[in-house]
């Protein structure tokens, strides 16, 4: 078993899973039994000024995206921050961190947006225990209108303003949790930098309506005929959120800036692809939502198996290796040619790969009478979709012309590595030479 | 090939070399990886699991499929062995049907349950395939136990004090280990000499010494045993078993039905055994079905099952019946065989109807004749020889708590000792508490 020790920003905890604030992390009666069965932190639920609590719908607050076998692929919520009194919330907080020193404990903040509000909050959390501050600019819905979650994490100069008072008032560490629900998610990212984020954490729920009742017309989840905007999140989100962090990561302007990886991790292997992009770790909500405090065990396996077989030291060793891969476009090798090829003993002769590439690409693809497909080397570009659509495995693979080798399609011989900067079709190229 | 089905008389080679191999071939061969992951990916992963609680050994079943679903059977075998190191055979020859898969709540809502079975195999093959020993053993006790009987209970007993650091011998009054995986179980359900892998591997863990053709009582006394360890463990099965008590038993080609299995299991050619053209299986449980169903696959003509109660009180479960039907083997219930008939040897054997009344099993006066060139007695095992000085209950060793016997130093399991089914898998789980038990005694918690 690899070592799963994890540090982010000087916080200790056993592993890499922390639960993302959330209903999951709510209350002690949760966050003792999250602990129980394995999870290495919580960031609790998002916590509100002292006075009067928020307070929730009373009829349904999720919309479900279900597969064919009702697996949640995804869940919107017009859920708030914590709606229970803050002096309960701390209480607890205090008394779960004594129990469970070992696990990293966050506390989620959201207030308005005032110096003084931030000042007192993080007064009172001082002496709880607690090893860190996650400042939510992320919530999509509810607290917006209000003017604070995702109407301060759309607009950079409050996010760097409200982190500079957090860190003026508390020594604690800060995590900024950024909000998708923006254009280019290095603005806000640089922002939080600026003003002195120990860390960001990504991605906080995007704006969504799941589906529509179409006898009733109106959104679900529908309260008393009506419905809102929620926030999306789950499996179905996991590549927006993949990108947004490799984004960051690799930003000249925020490379090496900790990430904390968010949105549908669900087995080990999210984990280990939002950590390969640059997540120190990862939170998550879903997939706990979904199959309960348990699921946290198949992470910590399979991490561990997986670090085994790579000869992984520690978390460390995996965390960032595929952002150097990660580039831009016009860097990629436009001498890559690759070519599908359909392997006849597998295939089953469903037709979905000619009925891809006749339809709706590039007519590659040859039936003769018998159903037998084969792929037409001097028309396939390479596009790869009858390999995503085939229903079995490994009967398409695409296969690399090696240098030298004449590609029909073109009659050019693949020649070695050159990309769309030095194309002769690239008018930038060409003003570049002259 | 110059005998057929229709050869009278017991005869070797009644079908050609193919059909060997094919009627012994794995009856629920691997899954392929595709089938793996459409399999797994139907646990809804529930919680508190009714499947966990039908298991006898409470394996986290959710949570091992949820890591073969991931990519990492490793995860998954390791998951399962570490409450089962029998895993692997209990994922071939476990009645599923009234154990995990008969609790799973797809099998309630759509009468499709996960295939639990097969998806165990998967991952525990996958791990045995790599020959790794997942477990490794704790620092020396210094303590000694011994185990008598190499059958699951005394394997899973053994695997377990071995891990925790004592040190064990393992007898066996048979030339070979694995108890009834190596001598019992129906062939097709271990192929490819499944059992004794099995065996090998789980021997990886070191600290066991395993001592075949040493039989307690003949070899060695309970007494001579306790002198020379801390404790002492009994996973001896039942050896012995239950008479017809119907007028002929004596007659030649009348055998316990253990015994003909046990030669199937251990010939080298199945072309070479001989077997009747008419067979009669006496009895109702699995191990009746095994010899009805591997008589027929031999290439018997006809082979009947008479079981003296009615269909529903058959120990074997209906997936078995049906299985026993589906290879043309025809059940005869509520008939008790009352009379042997042949000079010599059998040749046919007299039933009468029966009606369960209040006072007992009736005898009804309608009887009808089966012929018969070999009849197959299965109506229970026995505790056989008993080990002296040992209280006994019901026929078996007597126990309290996780298989203490009545003399102190001693523990039992397995089909040997009262409680449970008798099945592989309990079998597992009682040598495996058993020898939690004894490690506590030793170490003097
Ligand atoms: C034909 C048949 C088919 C079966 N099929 C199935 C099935 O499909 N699924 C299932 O779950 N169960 C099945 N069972 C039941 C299952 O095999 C037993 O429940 C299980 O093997 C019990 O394990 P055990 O370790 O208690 O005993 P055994 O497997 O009987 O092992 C006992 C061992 O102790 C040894 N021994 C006995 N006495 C002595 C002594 N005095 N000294 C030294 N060694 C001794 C024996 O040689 C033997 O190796 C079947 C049983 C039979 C007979
Ligand atoms: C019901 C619900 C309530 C949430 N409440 C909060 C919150 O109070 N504060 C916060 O920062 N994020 C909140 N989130 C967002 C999650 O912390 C997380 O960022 C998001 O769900 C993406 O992760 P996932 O795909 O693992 O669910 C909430 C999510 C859900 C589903
Ligand atoms: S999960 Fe169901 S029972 Fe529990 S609070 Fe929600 S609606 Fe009510």
């Amino acid at each position: 078993m690899a070592d799963l020790t994890t540090t982010f920003i000087g916080i200790k905890s056993p592993n890499p899973f922390w639960l993302a604030s959330a209903p999951p992390t709510d209350k002690e009666y949760n966050v003792r039994r999250a602990f129980e069965a394995g999870w290495g932190g919580v960031v609790w639920k998002t916590l509100g000024s002292e006075g009067p609590p928020v307070v929730n719908v009373n009829g349904p607050r999720y919309g479900v995206i279900h597969g064919a076998d009702r697996r949640v692929l995804g869940i919107n919520n017009i859920e708030l921050i914590t709606d229970r009194p803050l002096e309960v919330n701390l209480r607890e907080i205090k008394s779960v961190k004594r129990d469970y020193k070992d696990r990293a404990l966050i506390i989620s903040l959201m207030v308005p947006c005032d110096e003084e509000s931030w000042k007192d909050i993080l007064h009172r959390i001082e002496d709880t225990g607690a090893d860190g501050v996650e400042l939510n600019f992320g919530c999509p819905h509810g607290m917006a209108e209000r003017g604070m979650g995702s109407a301060v994490g759309q607009v950079p100069e409050y996010i760097e303003m409200v982190t500079r008072w957090v860190k003026k008032h508390s020594r604690m560490p800060c995590i900024v949790k950024l909000t998708p629900n923006i254009s280019d998610i290095r603005k806000p990212a640089e922002a939080a930098r600026r003003g002195g984020a120990d860390a960001v954490s990504l991605i906080n729920t995007i704006n969504s309506i799941t589906s529509v009742n179409l006898d009733d017309f109106a959104p679900e989840p529908m309260i008393d005929g009506k419905g809102t905007h929620g926030g999306y999140c789950g499996p179905a989100v996991k590549p927006i959120a993949l990108n947004m962090v490799a984004e960051i990561a690799r930003s000249p302007e925020t490379h090496g800036l900790p990430i904390s990886g968010i949105g549908g991790v669900t087995t080990w292997r999210d984990a280990a692809e939002f950590m390969a992009l640059g997540a120190g770790n990862v939170q998550v909500c879903t997939a706990a939502m979904t199959y309960g405090f348990k699921v946290v065990q198949e992470m910590i396996s399979g991490l561990s198996d997986y670090m085994d077989r790579k000869g992984f030291a520690s978390t460390a060793d995996l965390v960032g290796r595929a952002v150097p891969n990660v580039t831009d476009w016009q860097f990629l090798n436009l001498n890559y040619i690759t070519k599908a090829q359909i392997d006849q003993d597998l295939c089953i002769s469903c037709g979905r790969c000619y009925a891809a590439c006749e339809d709706t690409s590039h007519q590659a693809i040859a039936m003769s009478p018998s159903r037998v497909f084969t792929v037409k080397d001097e028309e396939c570009v390479a596009c790869n979709l009858c390999l995503d659509v085939c229903p079995v495995e490994n009967c398409i693979t695409m296969r690399e012309l090696p240098q030298g080798e004449v590609d029909p399609r073109t009659g050019r011989v693949v020649s070695g590595y050159a990309n769309w900067t030095s194309h002769p079709n690239n008018p930038m190229a060409k003003q570049a030479a002259e | 090939m110059t005998n057929s089905q229709l050869t009278p008389g017991i005869v070797p080679g009644r079908l050609s070399a193919e059909a060997y191999c094919t009627n012994f071939a794995d009856i629920a061969p691997p899954l392929d990886a595709h089938e793996v992951r459409v399999a797994a990916d139907r646990c809804y992963f529930c919680h508190d699991a009714p499947c966990v609680t039908a298991c006898p050994t409470e394996i986290d079943i959710p949570l091992f499929i949820r890591q073969i679903a991931t990519g990492t059977p490793e995860a998954a075998a390791r998951t399962i062995f570490s409450q089962n190191i029998l895993g692997g055979i209990c994922a071939r020859v476990c009645p599923t049907e009234t154990l995990c898969e008969g609790a799973c709540v797809r099998e309630a809502a759509e009468g499709k349950p996960v295939e639990i079975a097969r998806l165990q195999r998967h991952a525990t093959d996958t791990l045995m395939a790599k020959n790794a020993h997942p477990f490794t053993r704790a620092a020396p006790t210094g303590k000694r136990v011994a185990v008598v009987g190499a059958g699951p209970a005394g394997l899973a007993a053994a695997h377990r004090l071995a891990m925790k650091g004592h040190d064990v011998t393992l007898l066996d009054a048979r030339p070979k280990g694995g108890g009834l995986n190596e001598y019992g179980i129906a062939a097709y359900k271990t192929a490819g000499g499944f059992a004794q892998a099995e065996l090998d591997w789980l021997m990886g863990i070191g600290g066991i010494t395993l001592k075949p053709g040493l039989a307690l009582g003949r070899d060695l006394s309970l007494a001579e045993l306790q002198a020379g360890h801390d404790a002492v463990f009994l996973g001896l099965g039942l050896g012995g078993v239950n008479a017809l008590r119907a007028e002929g038993e004596d007659k030649a080609n009348v055998l316990p039905a253990t015994d003909f299995i046990r030669e199937l299991r251990q010939a080298a050619d199945l072309a070479t055994l001989p077997i009747g053209r008419d067979v009669v299986v006496i009895g109702g449980g699995m191990t009746a079905i095994d010899a009805a169903v591997q008589a027929r696959l031999l290439g018997a003509e006809t082979v009947t099952l008479v079981y003296r109660r009615s269909k529903a009180s058959m120990g074997a479960s209906t997936v078995e019946q049906d299985h026993a039907t589906q290879n043309g083997v025809r059940i005869i219930c509520n008939a008790a065989p009352v009379r042997l008939l042949g000079s010599g040897a059998v040749v046919e054997v007299e039933f009468a109807y029966t009606e369960a009344r209040e006072a007992g099993l009736h005898l009804l006066p309608q009887t009808f004749r089966l012929k018969a060139d070999q009849v197959f007695k299965a109506i229970g095992q026995t505790l056989e020889p008993v080990p002296e000085g040992i209280a006994t209950g019901g026929g078996k060793i007597a126990i309290t708590g996780p298989g203490r016997t009545s003399i102190s130093g001693v523990w039992a399991g397995g089909d040997c000792a009262q409680g449970g089914d008798d099945l592989t898998v309990t079998a597992a789980a009682e040598g495996r508490d058993a020898a939690m038990d004894i490690h506590l005694y030793l170490m003097g918690a």
